[in-house]
């Protein structure tokens, strides 16, 4: 580490969830020295999760979703302004009008954006868009403000799962379309995915699984409707791209750092490898562009678009960018998401698709209240409760020990023994439209997941 | 590691006013098994590990001995407290449908003005007084009157409400050894006339609602169905004792609190934006409910490194995992802006308190009440005399006095 | 003031619904939502919820770098 933990200059390139509970922790944790913080969206630190809930249903405006602070910062910002290069050696930030800003120590936090729709002339068609920023929920919850007489949603992971939902709720018409074959199945796998599947069409959502669609129409510039790759079409006024994400990394090619599509690689004290996988001492990420080992799944690298990861990395990354080798810290923390649609209340700990089977250890999916498990190898790796958020601490706790899977029996409102695991289903991430938030790149025997090499830099 | 001798200690009498050194080393056993087969578990990481753990029944007709310590009552099916999941949950939920999200948000919230024009009449009536009981005076009065008007019951039937609540309470009073028969069999018949007495009054309701949750429970039965005649009677006949008896416990025990740290007093007059917080802190120091002596495994249990076997009574004492150092910093120390102060005084997981959110918004007015409507006061003998309960733990009177020239 | 809660942490325990019923909301039987910008009207009865939270799960605070533009 250079120079004096405690000061010097810090420059944070992102300025959203992950940035700010950095910037936090640094001061809180003594920094003393200058601190530099870069955002592209010319907007203060906000919160995601409500664009696609509260936002779309009319209940919040999407410039009301502004993050509170813990504390004073004491920070220059420089917000609207994306960070375009980064020189290793030099030690500077290259922002996009041609400045330079020098570091000391520089944090990562860079998160992703939302995956477009690949032909550009389509997705530029008056009435599609893509959901992840508050200006996008905010252009997205006008167009449903208008009434649309139908909305084309194409991906159903959770952020399409969620804009359905929003619309059925305001009661407009809601074709989803995913290459999958059910919603969220991705992220949760097949058991889950079936009730995802029950609970939209339930909700009156018109669901096409195993589709592509593979063209959007226009009329005049405006989006009229879409072709499906089983030869059908819809009608629709507006679609949302819910392809999943993108990791910003792009401002990183040729810095020598471990980034790529996949994030940019990290040890689990939040410093970042060069591309040779040695790992720098001045460089931390922390967030949704972070990939990192976890113990507890086999030190496989994650990538996490989980709010809690953001903030959990964010606090151990500033810790140890302020800290002494000795007193530096491991980001250990069980990865876990919360997802509501449709009237669910869907939340994980752990990675369910680091699974090889799945058990339902209380409720049922009739009862739309159930807890899930999921284990790998015999041990306990993930759980999914929904609408019975009461009881995931324990399962976490089993998750925590690495306790045999499938758990015993015993629960007051379980199956009765003896349980019945089944195959958890979790597809290649390549055959579904919606990319998985949580991303295994590491190699599992049972599946077709490739180590990824760096060719970037 | 039969630890005999400290359960009997805890709920001996002798021991009401001050158990804390007895929990202490509870905590230090983490899982202590008493010479009758139960267990005590009274660290705070144990305690809410098993509040979340789905294989621990509250239902007390899964032991394997149902005569042990604090039997259920076999005349009426149990109330929802008694019960597990799925049935629990469909028990608790009609139940909260006249009173809380989703379907009735903005109930408890409503009642705000009501509680403090109650509780302001109540000091207008304990200013002339140089020697107060505040649990005759105010404690008591106070959450029977609110929690008669929001479910309907004619505020002059309190009386006979205190009585048979009295007599249905002490049946918890078990202390292990003795003959609990008689009292058990008053208590079952207080709680049979209650019943019957809510019953009627829930019929008298039908088609004639008066906008109270008994109204609300018989004429909007919800998209599951209403509660079915018994169940009515049952889940009332808890709502209406457990609605007012701990808060009595609450608000008294806030008081003596507050007397016996006249720096926290003092803090709280000249910032009464800090009072939220002060009864969290409150619930934590001095809960209202010491224990949970209902649990029972439903399977061997392994925790802390002891086995608790299926079956048996599995006690968990609350007020002892609030006092515990490995979760709180100087936790003998009371102290209302404790950060993230995650205490158990309401329990946690399924069964945690059903009146939460209205215990908490009486207690926070009655304290300010009593702060700024009476002068300054002192305690007239400290410690008071305690209600015998050791589950239900609080003063039976509270006698405080008025200090010269307030 | 601005409200952010950590639902992760969240189990649904609707404190906050029943203390400051306009601003926090029930969303199904679990789901919790609510509006991140607090009105002013709003701020005392939030203040409750803060603190009743069981889990802790509510931070309030001034929204970040308010100075900034």
């Amino acid at each position: 580490m250079s120079g004096e933990p405690r000061g010097g200059r810090i420059v944070v390139v992102g300025a959203s969830l992950a940035g700010l509970r950095a910037a936090e922790t640094l001061r809180e944790k003594g920094f003393a020295g200058e601190l530099t913080i870069v955002g592209d969206e010319a907007l203060p630190p906000y919160d995601r999760p409500p664009l696609s809930k509260q936002v779309l249903l009319g209940r919040v405006r999407a410039r009301d979703v502004g993050l509170p602070r813990r504390r004073a910062v004491d920070a220059r910002w420089r917000l609207g302004t994306p960070a375009a290069g980064l020189d290793t050696a030099g030690k500077r930030v290259l922002l996009a009008g041609g400045e330079k800003l020098p570091y000391d120590r520089l944090l990562i936090a860079t998160g992703t954006r939302a995956r477009p729709w690949p032909n550009p002339g389509e997705a530029a068609l008056d009435g599609v868009l893509t959901l992840r920023t508050a200006d996008d929920a905010s252009r997205l919850a006008g167009l449903l403000d208008a009434g649309p007489r139908r909305v084309l949603v194409i991906g159903a992971g959770f952020t399409g799962s969620e804009i359905a939902s929003a619309c059925r709720e305001r009661g407009l018409e809601v074709t989803v379309a995913e290459r999958g074959p059910a919603p969220l199945v991705g992220a949760l796998g097949g058991t889950l995915g079936a009730l995802a599947a029950a609970q939209q069409r339930a909700h009156g959502v018109d669901l096409r699984c195993g589709v592509t669609v593979t063209s959007l129409r226009g009329d005049g510039g405006r989006f009229a409707g879409a072709e499906l790759s089983d030869g059908s079409r819809v009608d629709a006024e507006v679609a949302v791209v819910a392809l999943g994400a993108v990791r910003n990394t792009e401002w990183l090619a040729g810095s020598g750092l471990a980034a790529g599509p996949r994030g940019v690689a990290c040890d689990a004290g939040c410093r970042a490898f060069d591309m040779y996988g040695i790992v720098t001492d001045d460089i931390f990420v922390a967030g949704d562009v972070a990939r990192f080992p976890h113990p507890l799944f086999e030190y496989q690298m994650l990538s996490l678009e989980h709010w809690g990861n953001a903030v959990a990395q964010a606090e151990v990354a500033a810790h140890n960018m302020v800290s002494a080798g000795p007193d530096r810290r491991p980001h250990l923390a069980v990865p876990a998401f919360w997802s509501s649609q449709f009237g669910l209340n869907i939340k994980s700990v752990g990675v369910p698709t680091f699974s090889d089977q799945v058990v339902i250890v209380q409720g049922s999916p009739q009862e739309r209240r159930l807890v899930a498990v999921y284990g790998y190898r015999g041990r306990v790796t993930a759980a999914v409760s929904v609408n019975r958020a009461k009881w995931l601490e324990h399962y976490q706790s089993l998750i925590e020990s690495g306790a045999p899977f499938p758990p015993g029996p015993g629960a007051a409102d379980g199956p009765g023994p003896p349980l019945s695991p089944v195959p958890s289903a979790v597809p290649d991430p390549a055959v579904l439209s919606h990319g998985p938030s949580v991303a295994l790149t590491g190699h599992l025997p049972d599946r077709r997941l490739a180590v990824v090499h760096h060719q970037d830099g | 590691m039969a630890q005999d001798t400290l359960f009997r200690r805890i709920t001996d009498y002798a021991h009401r006013a001050d158990p804390y050194p007895l929990y202490a080393e509870l905590r230090r056993a983490k899982v202590a098994r008493q010479e009758d087969g139960s267990y005590l578990v009274g660290a705070y990481h144990e305690i809410t590990a098993l509040l979340h753990d789905p294989r621990i029944s509250s239902d007390t007709r899964e032991r394997t001995d149902p005569e042990g310590p604090f039997p259920q009552d076999s005349s009426l099916p149990p109330s929802f407290i008694g019960l597990d999941d799925p049935e629990h949950d469909r028990l608790r939920r009609l139940a909260m449908r006249p009173f809380g999200p989703p379907h009735t948000p903005g109930r408890v919230d409503a009642l705000h003005g009501d509680i403090t024009a109650i509780a302001r009449e109540l000091v207008a009536g304990l200013r002339h007084k140089d020697r107060i009981d505040l649990v005759d005076d105010f404690a008591y009065p106070l959450p029977v009157t609110v929690i008669c008007r929001l479910l309907g019951v004619p505020h002059e039937d309190v009386p006979r409400i205190h009585a048979w609540t009295t007599t249905v309470i002490t049946s918890l009073d078990i202390s292990p050894g003795e003959d609990p028969a008689r009292r058990r069999e008053a208590a079952l018949a207080a709680r049979a006339e209650m019943a019957h007495y809510l019953g009627e009054l829930a019929g008298k309701r039908r088609g004639h609602p008066t906008g109270d949750m008994l109204s609300a429970l018989v004429n909007d039965p919800g998209p599951e169905g209403a509660l079915t005649p018994l169940e009515l009677m049952i889940s009332s006949v808890l709502l209406l004792i457990a609605g007012h008896e701990t808060t009595v416990n609450l608000i008294t025990n806030g008081m003596l609190t507050l007397l016996r740290h006249p720096e926290a007093l003092a803090l709280l007059r000249d910032r009464p934006e800090l009072m939220p917080a002060a009864v969290e802190e409150l619930l934590r120091y001095e809960p209202p409910v010491h224990m949970l002596p209902q649990r029972t495994p439903l399977v061997d249990i392994e925790i802390a490194g002891a086995v608790i076997p299926r079956g048996v009574p599995l006690i968990l004492v609350l007020a002892s995992g609030n006092r515990d150092p490995l979760r709180f910093e100087d936790p003998d120390r009371f102290d209302p802006e404790r950060p993230d102060n995650r205490h158990l005084g309401f329990g946690s997981g399924i069964h945690s308190c059903f009146g939460a959110p209205l215990a908490r918004i009486e207690t926070q007015i009655a304290l300010t009440e009593l702060l700024h409507g009476l002068g300054p006061l002192r305690l007239a003998e400290d410690p008071p005399p305690y209600r015998s309960s050791p589950v239900l733990r609080g003063p039976r009177h509270l006698l405080i006095e008025r200090v010269d020239g307030g | 003031m601005q409200i952010v809660v950590d639902l992760n942490r969240c189990q649904g325990y609707a404190q906050c619904v029943f203390l400051a019923p306009e601003v926090f909301e029930l969303h199904g039987e679990e789901a919790l939502m609510y509006e991140p910008t607090v009105p002013a009207d709003q701020r005392e009865r939030v203040r409750r919820a803060v603190a009743a939270c069981p889990v802790q799960a509510i931070l309030s605070g001034e929204q970040a770098v308010a100075d900034v533009r």
